[in-house]
C-alpha cells in the first residue's frame, strides 16, 4: 500500500493502462499466428498514426471542459480538398502542401473556436452542427467524385512505405514518426510550458482561472484551433495512407478520438489528463480494432461491441480507482 | 402578447409560419393531405425518441445511444422472426432488451457515477456493435404481413400507427413534464442536482426511470422503423441521434439542463420536418438539408446569446 500512496494517481493510471495494453498484446499473441511480427506491428502503428493527432487535439479540447465532435469531418475536408488541389497542382512544394493541410484544418477549428469561446454556444452544439456542415460542404463540393492515387504527386503516394529508421526487423514508418512527434511536442508543452498549463487551469475551474488573470475565452479558442490543425495533420496522413479518397473520409473518427481520449484517462469534465495516457489509449483502441479482424475465434463483427464494452470498463475502473485513492489519502472524493 | 412573442417558442412559431408559407408558395403539392402525412412518415421514429430525449436533456443528462438501440432492437426483431419466434413475442423481447439496455446506462450513470456523455457514447458503439453481431453483413426481411401493414398502412383514419403513437406519447409526456411532481423533479435536478438531493428528491431514481424509458422508447422506435422499411440491416438508424438531439435543442431545451418546454420541442420538430420536406419538394438534396439543420442548430443558440449581450451592453451594470 505504501507504494500506492507515494505514486501520483495519474502515474498509476498510466501504469494500469500500460499493463492492460501489454496483457492485450500478450493475449492476442497466443491467439493469432505470427501476431508479434513486424508486419502486424506496422499495421497497428500506421493505423494508430491516423487517429493519434486527432486524439491529441480532442484531449486538448476536452481538458478545457469542451468537446470537438467535428474532427472526423475536418479530416475528411482537409484530405479531400487538399488532395483535389494536389491533383491539379502536382508540382507544388511538399512543405507548402503539408502546411495547406494544417492551415485548412486550423481554419475549420477556428470557426468552432469563435462560436464556442466568443459566441458562448456550448461546444457540443457547435461541433454537432459543424460535424454536419463541414460534411455537407464536402459532399456538395465533391459532386461525388473520388480522389484517386494516380492523381496524387509521387512523394505523397510513396510516403506510407517510407521508413524513418529501423529497430531490429521493425521498420518505423515516417508517418508514424510524424504522429508521434506531434504527440511529443504537446506532451512536453503540457508538462513544461506555463502557457499550456492554462488549459488545465481553465478546465479545472473556469471562474478561478479568470480571477487568476487567465483569458479563458482565448485559451478555449486556441484549443479548438489546435484541434483543427491536428485534424489537418490526420487528414494529411489519411490521404497519403489510403490514396483513394471519397466524401466519407474520416466518417466516425470523432467517436474513435473521444474513445481514445477517455480510455487514456482524460477527465471528460476537464482539468486533467496526460498526453502519454492519450497515446496509450489510442494504441490500445487500435490494437483491439486491428487484432479482432484477424482473430479466428470471434467474427470481426464483434469489434464494435467489444470496443464499446472496453471503453465502459476503462472508465468504470478509472472512476473506482480515483475514488479509492481519494479514500486512501484521507480526502473525500 | 409581446412577451409571448419574444420567447423562444414565439420565435419558433414565427419560423414555422415563414417556412410553411414559403413551402406553400414554392411547392404546390405541399398542402395535400398525403404530403402532410409524408412529412411525418419519414421521421416518425425520430420524433418519438425526441420526446423522451427532452426529459433527459432537461434533467441535465444526454443519451447518445438511442439510435444504436433503435438499430439493435430492429436487428433483434429481424433475427427472432427469422428464427421462427412469433412476431408479437419478438416485439416484447425487443422492448425488454430496450429496458435492459436503458437500465445498464442508468446503472453506470447513477451508481458507478460516470458522466452520461461517456456512458452513452460507449453504448452508441456497443449497442451498434451487438446489432452488427446479430446480423453481420446480411439484411433480413420476410416479416409477417401484418407487421409490414402496421408499418406502412393507415392505422387510424389516414394516420399511420407510428404517428398515432407519437401523438399519444406527446400528450402523456407533456402532462408528465408540466403537470406532475415527477416533471418538477426533472427540472429541479436539471437546475441543480446537489440542491435537489438535499431537498429529498431521489435523483438516482428519477434518472434511472428516464434512461430506462429512453431505452424502451428507442426499442419501440426501432421496431416501427423495421416495420416501415419491412427489412433490417446492421446499420439501421445510424446517426439518428444527431437529428433527435438537434430537434430537442432547437426547441429551446438547454443543454445544461433545467430549461425547456414540450411546446418548444413540438414546434421545433414541426420546423425541422417542414424545412426538410420543403427542401425535398424543391429538389434540394438530403446532404444540404442536413447542413441547413446543422446551421439552424448553431444559430438557434448563438442568436439569443448575441441579443442578450447587446442588451446588457445597452444598460451598463446589468451584466
Amino acid at each position: 500500500m505504501n507504494v500506492f500512496r507515494t505514486l501520483h494517481p495519474q502515474t498509476l493510471r498510466i501504469l494500469a493502462l500500460a499493463a492492460v495494453l501489454a496483457l492485450t498484446v500478450l493475449f492476442f499473441t497466443t491467439q493469432i499466428d505470427n501476431y508479434f511480427s513486424p508486419r502486424m506491428l506496422n499495421r497497428i502503428a500506421t493505423s494508430a498514426a491516423v487517429i493519434l493527432p486527432i486524439a491529441i487535439g480532442q484531449a486538448l479540447v476536452v481538458m478545457t471542459r469542451n468537446i470537438d465532435l467535428s474532427v472526423g469531418s475536418v479530416v475528411g475536408i482537409t484530405a479531400y480538398l487538399v488532395g483535389d488541389y494536389l491533383g491539379s497542382h502536382p508540382d507544388i512544394n511538399p512543405f507548402l502542401a503539408f502546411s495547406l493541410f494544417i492551415v485548412l484544418g486550423a481554419f475549420c477549428g477556428a470557426i468552432n473556436g469563435v462560436l464556442v469561446a466568443y459566441g458562448r454556444v456550448p461546444s457540443i452544439i457547435v461541433t454537432l452542427g459543424t460535424l454536419a456542415l463541414y460534411r455537407t460542404f464536402l459532399v456538395e463540393y465533391s459532386g461525388s467524385r473520388t480522389i484517386t492515387t494516380d492523381s496524387l504527386p509521387k512523394w505523397l503516394v510513396d510516403l506510407p512505405q517510407a521508413t524513418a529508421f529501423t529497430i531490429g526487423s521493425f521498420e518505423v514508418r515516417v508517418m508514424v514518426v510524424m504522429a508521434l512527434a506531434s504527440a511529443i511536442v504537446f506532451w512536453i508543452a503540457l508538462s513544461r510550458l506555463r502557457v499550456a498549463r492554462k488549459l488545465y487551469a481553465v478546465g479545472s475551474n473556469p471562474d478561478a482561472a479568470v480571477m487568476a488573470g487567465i483569458n479563458s475565452a482565448r485559451v478555449v479558442f486556441v484549443a479548438f484551433i489546435l484541434s483543427g490543425a491536428l485534424a489537418g495533420l490526420a487528414g494529411f496522413i489519411f490521404l497519403s495512407k489510403f490514396g483513394n479518397i471519397t466524401v466519407v473520409a474520416g466518417l466516425g473518427f470523432e467517436l474513435k478520438s473521444v474513445a481514445a481520449v477517455v480510455v487514456g484517462g482524460v477527465n471528460i469534465f476537464g482539468g486533467s489528463g496526460s498526453i502519454v495516457g492519450v497515446i496509450l489509449g489510442t494504441v490500445l483502441v487500435d490494437t483491439i480494432d486491428n487484432s479482432l479482424t484477424r482473430w479466428a475465434i470471434v467474427s470481426e463483427f464483434w469489434r464494435d461491441a467489444l470496443l464499446g464494452m472496453l471503453i465502459m470498463i476503462a472508465v468504470a475502473a478509472d472512476t473506482f480507482m480515483t475514488r479509492s485513492f481519494g479514500k486512501l489519502k484521507g480526502k473525500t472524493p | 402578447m409581446m412577451a409571448k412573442l419574444k420567447s423562444w417558442e414565439g420565435l419558433l412559431l414565427l419560423i414555422l409560419v415563414v417556412t410553411i408559407a414559403a413551402n406553400v408558395m414554392l411547392a404546390p403539392h405541399f398542402l395535400t393531405m398525403q404530403n402532410q402525412i409524408n412529412l411525418f412518415q419519414l421521421s416518425n421514429e425520430k420524433i418519438i425518441v425526441a420526446l423522451v430525449m427532452t426529459f433527459i436533456i432537461i434533467n441535465g443528462e444526454i443519451d447518445l445511444s438511442v439510435a444504436s438501440m433503435m438499430g439493435l432492437s430492429a436487428c433483434a426483431f429481424g433475427v427472432l422472426v427469422t428464427a421462427g419466434v412469433p412476431a408479437g413475442l419478438a416485439m416484447v423481447i425487443c422492448l425488454a432488451a430496450g429496458a435492459i439496455g436503458g437500465a445498464f446506462n442508468a446503472f453506470m450513470i447513477t451508481y458507478v457515477g460516470i458522466p452520461s456523455l461517456v456512458v452513452t457514447l460507449a453504448m452508441l458503439i456497443g449497442f451498434r456493435g451487438f446489432a452488427r453481431v446479430l446480423l453481420e453483413d446480411q439484411g433480413l426481411g420476410n416479416f409477417p404481413q401484418w407487421v409490414n401493414d402496421l408499418g406502412r398502412n393507415a392505422f387510424l383514419g389516414p394516420l399511420p400507427l407510428a404517428l398515432v403513437i407519437f401523438v399519444v406519447l406527446l400528450v402523456v409526456c407533456g402532462v408528465i413534464l408540466h403537470r406532475t411532481g415527477f416533471g418538477r423533479e426533472v427540472y429541479v435536478i436539471g437546475n441543480n442536482a446537489e440542491v435537489a438531493r438535499y431537498s429529498g428528491v431521489r435523483v438516482g431514481r428519477v434518472k434511472s426511470i428516464l434512461f430506462i424509458a429512453s431505452g424502451v422508447v428507442s426499442a419501440l422506435a426501432g421496431l416501427l422503423y423495421a416495420a416501415r422499411l419491412a427489412s433490417v440491416r446492421g446499420d439501421a438508424a445510424t446517426g439518428f441521434e444527431l437529428d433527435i438531439i438537434t430537434m430537442v435543442l432547437l426547441g429551446g431545451v438547454s443543454i445544461f439542463g433545467g430549461k425547456g418546454t414540450m411546446v418548444g420541442v413540438v414546434l421545433s420538430i414541426l420546423v425541422v420536418l417542414n424545412l426538410r420536406n420543403g427542401m425535398a419538394l424543391t429538389n434540394i438534396t438530403g446532404h444540404i438539408q442536413t447542413g441547413v439543420i446543422g446551421m439552424l442548430l448553431i444559430i438557434s443558440v448563438l442568436g439569443p446569446n448575441l441579443v442578450q449581450r447587446l442588451q446588457s451592453m445597452r444598460k451598463p451594470g446589468a451584466a
